[in-house]
């Protein structure tokens, strides 16, 4: 049975409690929203992207620990990253919080079959014990991937 | 007379059961009820005794599976106090009742230049169905606000309602608990040429409903919130109201004569039944309607004045200053729900700790997203009560939140 210490650990209290690069970036760095229409969290993510590097990220919105720490989390490991980085970055972190997923689909998995090191963010990894909150866990991530690919796309637009 | 939840709670399996080994503690009650034993076996007999299709038959079984029908359309007439069973349409739930206003009243009635009223307090199924229509006929959508204690603020009442057409509104919030003053605002909008519509899903399940003392036009609820299964609601309307308006859904029982010209209708309440109906819901929802009546809905009201009296006084004395309590502080001014935020801890987390304990809550913006912009909050925690819940489980809650607090605030 999981247990709430699996989810709740210290390190994650600890960016919930005192969010790392919390605020706004001013234009043009981009603004990308995201929600979760089940629990009403909403996380904005300022992303300054300069030569193909994220020079500054910071995060606004509101919500509950494990979308606040993970999104807390997720700026202290992408900051100074060039975007391919962060792209494998996104998706080490993604494949971790799909353990669930590939256990419902019997794949072997160790959870952390890439090379990337993610850190703190592996307190996390509790997580996929309740499903239900894995979405909260994403939100911000799956929004950095949108702020990106928008990026991306007015660049290729130029 | 009080009423005897010992009793009761035997009454609905779910609630005697255990997970890893504790007892449930069930205060959702605003999202989904409980079903007492004799829903389920309602539902059971129709399809073990009596399944066939309703008001087609010309044999008995198909007689007694459109009794059965027609029978719980009865039991709601009188726990209504419509003035005939014409006035009782069954739906999917309230939602597709609110939708089947908005789309043959309000396709009739409503157009560009006009307005309707709603209220801050509003459920999504009773906005987003005519903000579909406005973005369609161009009517506006003008809102009472609430004050600081989950009260309407009526002071520009008469203003707002001035040349709309339609004031529609909840009897009973389902995040405040908040009793709107259905005959003043009825009455008053009616003098003015306003047609009055009540979703009354929090508000049939937890205290006497009078559609004809009440004087409102139209009343909305669901069954499932009621001891009834998921999957049957009601509309209730004037006969004269219903009779003017075209059908909703096209298809079989809904037609009086089908040619290759067109079709002509079925009398009330049929008119706007198409297709096979729900019948082993209904019979369930017969039941559950059975169940309440035999308890009475005066002692299940006072019942709910008691424990959230109770509620307020332990979670204000045991939290204080570190929870806000949204809505009205007097309990004869409220149902059954007590939204409320924590200080430190986001509503998500709170739920989630309390689940270790088998306390159900919700957590969220109980679809009621303008609503939480109104009270400047993301979500809120949500606690329900309803006749089966008692003074324990109140405590139980208590103790739950006091460890939500020992985790998140150090």
């Amino acid at each position: 049975m999981a247990s709430l210490d699996d989810l709740y650990k210290e390190i994650i209290l600890d960016h919930y409690r005192s969010p790392r690069n919390q605020g706004e970036l001013e234009p043009p760095a981009h603004r990308c929203e995201g929600f979760n229409p089940l629990c009403g969290d909403e996380v904005i993510v300022f992303v300054s992207l300069i030569n193909k590097k994220i020079e500054e990220i910071k995060i606004g919105g509101q919500g509950c620990s494990i979308s606040q720490a993970s999104a807390s989390m997720m700026t202290e490991i992408i900051k100074g990253k060039s975007v391919s980085e962060a792209e494998e970055i996104i998706h080490a972190f993604k494949e971790m919080m799909d353990i669930y997923e590939s256990e419902l689909s019997g794949k072997e998995t160790d959870g952390t079959s890439s090379s990337i090191d993610l850190g703190d963010l592996e307190a996390l990894q509790g997580v996929v014990k309740y499903p239900v909150r894995i979405k909260c866990a994403t939100l911000a991530w799956n929004t950095l991937t949108q702020s990106i690919n928008e990026i991306q796309n007015i660049d290729d637009s130029l | 007379m009080t009423i005897d939840v010992t009793e009761i709670k035997k009454d609905f399996p779910v609630l005697q059961r255990h997970i890893n080994g504790k007892p449930l503690i069930y205060l959702d009650s605003a999202n989904t009820s409980q079903k007492p034993v004799s829903v389920m076996d309602a539902m059971e007999d129709y399809y073990r005794q009596f399944n066939a299709n309703v008001h087609r038959g010309s044999y008995q079984l198909a007689n007694e599976a459109t009794a059965i029908l027609e029978g719980s359309r009865d039991k709601v007439t009188s726990f209504i106090n419509a003035n005939s069973r014409q006035e009782v349409v069954f739906t999917k739930n309230a939602t597709e009742a609110m939708n089947l206003i908005s789309n043959t009243w309000g396709r009739e009635h409503l157009t560009d230049g006009d307005a309707i009223v709603l209220t801050e307090l509003e459920h999504h199924a009773n906005i987003v169905p005519w903000q579909m229509l406005a973005s369609e006929k161009n009517f506006e959508i003008r809102w009472i606000k609430i004050d600081d204690n989950g009260h309407l603020d009526l002071s520009d009442f008469d203003q707002l309602i001035r040349g709309a057409k339609l004031l529609s509104f909840a009897a009973m919030s389902n995040v405040l608990g908040t009793f709107t003053p259905v005959k003043e605002l009825t009455s008053r909008a009616q003098e003015m040429g306003l047609t009055v519509h009540a979703d009354a899903s929090q508000y049939t399940p937890h205290t006497k409903t009078d559609v004809q003392d009440m004087g409102i036009d139209f009343l909305t609820f669901t069954g499932h919130k009621l001891l009834g299964p998921m999957g049957i609601g009601v509309l209730w309307g004037k006969e004269s109201l219903l009779e003017s308006m075209p059908p909703f859904l096209g298809g079989g029982e809904m037609i009086l004569n089908v040619t290759k010209e067109g079709f002509s209708t079925n009398e009330l309440p049929w008119k706007f039944e198409a297709g096979t109906p729900m019948v082993a819901e209904a019979a369930g929802l017969g039941a559950a309607i059975d169940y309440l009546s035999d308890i009475g809905m005066d002692e299940i009201r006072n019942h709910e004045i008691d424990l959230t009296d109770y509620a307020l006084q332990c979670l204000v004395s045991e939290f204080g200053e570190t929870m806000s309590i949204f809505g009205p502080k007097n309990s004869l001014e409220r149902g059954g729900v007590i939204s409320f935020t924590f200080d430190g801890a986001h509503p998500h987390d709170i739920s989630q700790v309390l689940d270790e304990d088998n306390i159900c809550i919700r957590a969220g913006h109980h679809c009621a997203k303008p609503l939480m912009q109104v009270l400047n909050v993301g979500a809120t925690s949500r606690v329900s009560m309803y006749l089966y819940n008692d003074r324990s489980d109140i405590d139980a809650l208590v103790s739950g939140l006091h460890k939500v607090r020992d985790l998140f605030i150090p």
